[in-house]
C-alpha cells in the first residue's frame, strides 16, 4: 500500500515544531552561560556532571517510582472500566466515555484545589470520618496525595485508548474461544487481552510519560516536601532561569523515557509478529 | 453532513474574532499586570475619559513576567512588576525613563516610597502596592503569641507550620531569624540559613505557594508566612488570625508601574500612569484588592475598617527593622543549590 | 449479579472522578472568596461574572483555541498515523519516536522551545502561534490513539479496495477511516482536554491580548482565585452534561431507527 505518503506532511511538521526545538534544548544541555544571552554561551558538561550527583539522582528515582505506581494503578483501575464500558450498548457506552472525559474539561487547578478542600485535615472526608467516630486520617501533602493526583489525573488516557480497542474487537474470535470450551476468563487471557494491547501500551505511555514529569500535583497535593524531577525542570525554567541545567535535566528524563518506551514497543512488536504468543 | 455545519460554524466564528480584532480604530494601551489585581471599573473608567482602548494581560509571577518582556514578541505599554526585577530589568536595559513632568499626580505619593533603592531616583517606576512580609496564626490553636521568626522552630508546633515554596522567601525567613541580612551574599550565612532550613522541615506541615491563604483560613495549619496584603484578606474570612511583624526584621516589598522597552504608546503610558494616581483612582484600586497603596490621601478615602486596619497601613516606626529586595540574579544558583539541599533532606 | 458488580464498580470511578467537581459546584455558591471558608448560599458569583470581560473574553479565546487546534491536531494526527502505519524501518521509527518528543518532554520544555523558536523567526506572539503549538503537543496524543486501532484494524479490506481500482484517498475515506472511528474520536477528545486544561505553553506562547482561561486562573492565584471562576466552570459543566443528554437522546433514536430498518 503507498499510504506512507500520509505521513510525509506530519514528518515536516515534526522537523519545524518537534526537531528544531529538540536541537535548541540539546544545545541549552550542552552550553552554559547566561540563558538570555546566546553570544555568551560556551561549550560545557557541567550540566551533566551536576545532574549526577546524589540528590539529584535521588529526585529521578522517586519521580520513576511514583509514576511507576501511578500507571500501575491506572491500568489496573482503568482495565475493567473501559471493558465494562465497552460491552454497554451503543447508547450509553458513547455518553459513558463522554463523562469520563468531561471533568478533565474544568480547570486543573480548580480541581486540584477542590482535592484540597476534600483532604485537608479539616477537609470534608475527614469531616465524615470523624463523624463514624474515627480519628481523622492525614490524607494531604505525603505521597499517598501525590498518587491519588496522578490517577486522578492520568486515568482517563488509560481508559481511551482502551477502551477504543475494546470496541469493534473482533467479536468471532471470542465467540470461536468460547465454542472451542474456553470459560470467560479463560477467553478472557488469551483472546481479548491480547488482543488489547496495542490500547494498554498506548495507555501506559500517555499515563506513565506525564506522570514522570509532572510538578504541579507534587507541589499542590505533596506540599512540595520531596520533588519531583518535574518540579526541578521546572524551578530551573521559570525560577532560577538556568535554561542550560533544565534543559540537560530533561534530555536525561527524555533519554530514560526512549529507553523504557524501546523496551515496550519490542514487546509490542513482538505481539505484532506472532498475535498472542506470550500468553 | 452534520459534521461540515459543524466546521463550517466554526470556521466562521474563527474568521470573525480574528476581523473583530481589527475594527476598533481607537488607540491602544497594552498592560500586563498580576491576576485580579486592578479594580475592573478603573479601566472602563480610563478607556472612557481618555477614549482609548486598554488590552489587559495578566501574569502569574514575576520571573514569567521577565521572560516574556526579555523574549520581546509582544510589547507591552505599561507592567507592573515588583523591587527586585525592576532593578533586574533596569540593568538589563529593558525599561524606559518615565518623563515625570508628566506625572503630575507624582506629589500625590507618600516621600517614604520614593527614591528607595531599586530605582534610586524614581527615574524608571512609580510605586503602585506595598506591604510587608510576616507570621499570621491562629490564636484558637497555638497556645502562645508568636513574636519573632524563631518561633518557626519550635517543636511545639510540629505539623502547623506553612512555610512558602520559594527559594528566596524561605531563605529570608532563615536569614532574619539567624540576624543577617536578608540580601547577604556571604555563603557562610546562606549555609547557616540553609541548615536552619533543614532542622526545620520535620516540623513544616507544607511548603505551599498561594494555596496558602486558604490553608490557613480553614484552619488545617495553624502558623504560616504571608504577604501583608493576604493577612488582611484571610483575617476577614477567619476572626481568630493574627498577623504579626517578627521581632528580627522583615522583608518591605513593592510592586511599581514601569514602561518597558519597545513600548509603543509612550505617551498614552504616561497618562495612564498618571491617572492610576489619582486618590479616588488608587482609592478605588486598593479597596477592591485589599493591599496598601503608597498614596496617603487615596487612604484617606478607603473605608474606616481598611483604612484602620493596622496590618496594610502599621505605623511606621514599626518598619524600622525592614529590608527591600535586591535582584538576586548573581547568586540564584546558589539559592537553587541550598534549596534542592533542603527540600531533599529527610 | 456480575453486571451488577461492573455497575457498581464504574460507578465507584466516576464518583471519584466527579468528587471534585461538585465540590467546585458547591463552592461557586459560598458567599466567602476563600474555599476554606464556608459562608452561607449566594448566586452573587453569577452575577459577577456576566460583567467581568477579562474572564468572558478567555472563555472566549480558550474555545476558540481548543476547537481549532483539536480539529487540525485530530486530522493531521489521523493521516499521520495511516502514513506512519504503512511506514517500514528507519522512517518509521524516527516518526515514531519524534512523535513522543512532545509527550515525553515536561511542559514547560516544550513552551520555551517553542517560544525561542517563534521569537528566531521573528513570528508576532499572538493567537496563531498558540495554535501552532497546540497542535504541536496535542497530534502525538491522536497518532496514539489511532495507532493501535489500525493495527487492529483488517489490512486486507484496504488492499482490496486498492486492487479493486480505488484511489488511497478513496480507500482512506470509505475503508480506513470506517474501522479506526473509535480511535479517532478518542484521539480528538483527549486533543481537546489537552488543549483546553494547558497552562505553561498557552502562556508561553501568547502575545498581548490573548489569554485563555487557565492563564487567567493561574494569575488570580496569588490573590486567591475569584470565585467566578467556579460559577463559570458550574455552566461550563451544565452545558456539556445537556449537551450529553442531547447526543443520547439522539442516539437513542438512531438506534430505534435502525431496528426499526
Amino acid at each position: 500500500m503507498k499510504l506512507s505518503k500520509h505521513g510525509y506532511f506530519y514528518l515536516l511538521w515534526m522537523a519545524i515544531f518537534i526537531a528544531i526545538p529538540l536541537l535548541m534544548v540539546v544545545y541549552f544541555a550542552f552550553t552554559t552561560g547566561d540563558s538570555q544571552n546566546i553570544t555568551s554561551f560556551t561549550f560545557s558538561l557541567d550540566n551533566f556532571k551536576r545532574f549526577f550527583t546524589p540528590i539529584y539522582i535521588e529526585v529521578l528515582n522517586k519521580s520513576i517510582q511514583l509514576a511507576l505506581v501511578s500507571t500501575i494503578i491506572c491500568l489496573l483501575l482503568g482495565y475493567p472500566v473501559a471493558y465494562i464500558i465497552s460491552k454497554e450498548k451503543l447508547k450509553y457506552r458513547n455518553v459513558l466515555i463522554l463523562l469520563f472525559v468531561i471533568p478533565m474539561w474544568m480547570n486543573f487547578l480548580l480541581r486540584t484545589y477542590a482535592w484540597l478542600t476534600l483532604l485537608g485535615k479539616n477537609g470534608i472526608i475527614n469531616y465524615f470520618i470523624t463523624k463514624l467516630g474515627f480519628q481523622p486520617l492525614d490524607l494531604l501533602y505525603n505521597d499517598f496525595a501525590v498518587l491519588l493526583g496522578m490517577v486522578y489525573n492520568f486515568l482517563p488516557f488509560m481508559v481511551l485508548p482502551i477502551f477504543s480497542v475494546l470496541t469493534k474487537m473482533d467479536n468471532s474470535l471470542i465467540e470461536a474461544s468460547w465454542d472451542l470450551g474456553a470459560n470467560k476468563l479463560k477467553t478472557f487471557l488469551k483472546v481479548t487481552l491480547p488482543l488489547s494491547l496495542p490500547g494498554v501500551i498506548s495507555g501506559v505511555t500517555m499515563v506513565f510519560i506525564p506522570a514522570v514529569s509532572t510538578f504541579v500535583i507534587s507541589s499542590l497535593l505533596g506540599g512540595n516536601k520531596t520533588y519531583l524531577i518535574g518540579n526541578l525542570i521546572e524551578q530551573q525554567f521559570r525560577y532560577t532561569g538556568d535554561w542550560h541545567f533544565g534543559s540537560a535535566m530533561s534530555i536525561i528524563l527524555m533519554i530514560f523515557i526512549l529507553i523504557s518506551m524501546a523496551l515496550t514497543s519490542r514487546f509490542d512488536k513482538a505481539k505484532e509478529g506472532e498475535g498472542g504468543e506470550l500468553w | 453532513m452534520k459534521n461540515k455545519k459543524v466546521l463550517f460554524l466554526i470556521a466562521t466564528v474563527f474568521i470573525l474574532t480574528i476581523l473583530s480584532g481589527c475594527s476598533d480604530d481607537r488607540q491602544t494601551l497594552n498592560v500586563y499586570n498580576w491576576g485580579d489585581y486592578i479594580n475592573p471599573e478603573v479601566i472602563d473608567i480610563f478607556e472612557d475619559e481618555f477614549n482609548v482602548k486598554v488590552v489587559y494581560d495578566t501574569f502569574a509571577t514575576n520571573e514569567d513576567l521577565y521572560v516574556k518582556i526579555k523574549q520581546g514578541g509582544s510589547s507591552y505599554d505599561v507592567i507592573f512588576p515588583s523591587d527586585y526585577m525592576i532593578e533586574r530589568m533596569i540593568r538589563e536595559d529593558l525599561l524606559q525613563k518615565i518623563d515625570l513632568n508628566k506625572i503630575s499626580n507624582i506629589k500625590n505619593v507618600d516621600e517614604k516610597f520614593m527614591n528607595l533603592d531599586y530605582d534610586p531616583n524614581n527615574e524608571y517606576s512609580v510605586p503602585y502596592m506595598w506591604g510587608t512580609v510576616g507570621i499570621i496564626y491562629n490564636k484558637n490553636l497555638v497556645d502562645r503569641p508568636i513574636t519573632k521568626w524563631a518561633d518557626l522552630w519550635d517543636e511545639e508546633f510540629k505539623g502547623e507550620i506553612i512555610m512558602l515554596n520559594s527559594q528566596r522567601d524561605s531563605l529570608a525567613v532563615a536569614l532574619k531569624k539567624l540576624h543577617y541580612s536578608l540580601n547577604t551574599r556571604d555563603i557562610n550565612e546562606l549555609e547557616e540559613a540553609k541548615n536552619e532550613l533543614i532542622k526545620q522541615k520535620p516540623l513544616v506541615y507544607a511548603y505551599q505557594g498561594d494555596e496558602i491563604k486558604d490553608t490557613i483560613i480553614s484552619e488545617d495549619a495553624a502558623i504560616g508566612v504571608v504577604w501583608s496584603g493576604d493577612a488582611v484578606a484571610m483575617m476577614r474570612e477567619n476572626e481568630n488570625l493574627v498577623y504579626v511583624l517578627p521581632e528580627e526584621g522583615t522583608n518591605l516589598w513593592f510592586d511599581a508601574m514601569v514602561i518597558p522597552k519597545g513600548a509603543k504608546n509612550v505617551d498614552l503610558s504616561h497618562e495612564f500612569i498618571n491617572f492610576m494616581l489619582r486618590p479616588e483612582i488608587a482609592a478605588k484600586n486598593a479597596e477592591y484588592i485589599g493591599y496598601s497603596s503608597p498614596i496617603p490621601k487615596a487612604v484617606d478615602l478607603l473605608s474606616d475598617d481598611l483604612r484602620n486596619n493596622e496590618v496594610a497601613y502599621p505605623d511606621f516606626d514599626k518598619l524600622n527593622n525592614t529590608e527591600i529586595f535586591k535582584d538576586p540574579s548573581d547568586i540564584l544558583q546558589e539559592y537553587d543549590r541550598i534549596w534542592t539541599e533542603v527540600i531533599s533532606s529527610k | 449479579m456480575k453486571k451488577n458488580l461492573g455497575r457498581i464498580y464504574t460507578a465507584l470511578i466516576f464518583l471519584f472522578l466527579y468528587a471534585p467537581i461538585i465540590i467546585l459546584i458547591i463552592f461557586s455558591f459560598n458567599n466567602s472568596k476563600s474555599r476554606g471558608n464556608w459562608d452561607g448560599f449566594t448566586i452573587k458569583w453569577y452575577v459577577e461574572l456576566f460583567k467581568n470581560d477579562e474572564i468572558l473574553k478567555s472563555l472566549y479565546y480558550t474555545l476558540i483555541i481548543a476547537t481549532t487546534s483539536s480539529i487540525i491536531s485530530t486530522i493531521m494526527g489521523t493521516f499521520a498515523a495511516i502514513g506512519i502505519y504503512d511506514m517500514r524501518g528507519l522512517p518509521k521509527k524516527i516518526s515514531l519516536n519524534l512523535n513522543y518528543l512532545p509527550v515525553l518532554n515536561p511542559d514547560i520544555v516544550t513552551a520555551i522551545s517553542l517560544m525561542v523558536l517563534f521569537r528566531i523567526v521573528n513570528l508576532e506572539l499572538g493567537l496563531i502561534t498558540i495554535i501552532l503549538a497546540h497542535v504541536t503537543f496535542c497530534t502525538p496524543y491522536v497518532i496514539l490513539s489511532v495507532l493501535p486501532k489500525l493495527k487492529q484494524m483488517n489490512k486486507h479490506l484496504a488492499e482490496a479496495a486498492l486492487d479493486l481500482g480505488a484511489t488511497p484517498f478513496y480507500s482512506i475515506r470509505k475503508v480506513i477511516i470506517p474501522q479506526i472511528m473509535p480511535g479517532i474520536i478518542t484521539g480528538a477528545l483527549l486533543a481537546f482536554t489537552l488543549s483546553i486544561d494547558d497552562f505553561v505553553i498557552t502562556f508561553f506562547t501568547a502575545g498581548k491580548g490573548v489569554s485563555n482561561l487557565s492563564m487567567t486562573i493561574y494569575s488570580m492565584a496569588r490573590r486567591g482565585i475569584n470565585p467566578v471562576i467556579n460559577a463559570l466552570s458550574t455552566l461550563m459543566f451544565l452545558t456539556l452534561i445537556i449537551l450529553l443528554i442531547i447526543i443520547y437522546k439522539r442516539s437513542e433514536k438512531e438506534e430505534e431507527n435502525i431496528i426499526e430498518k
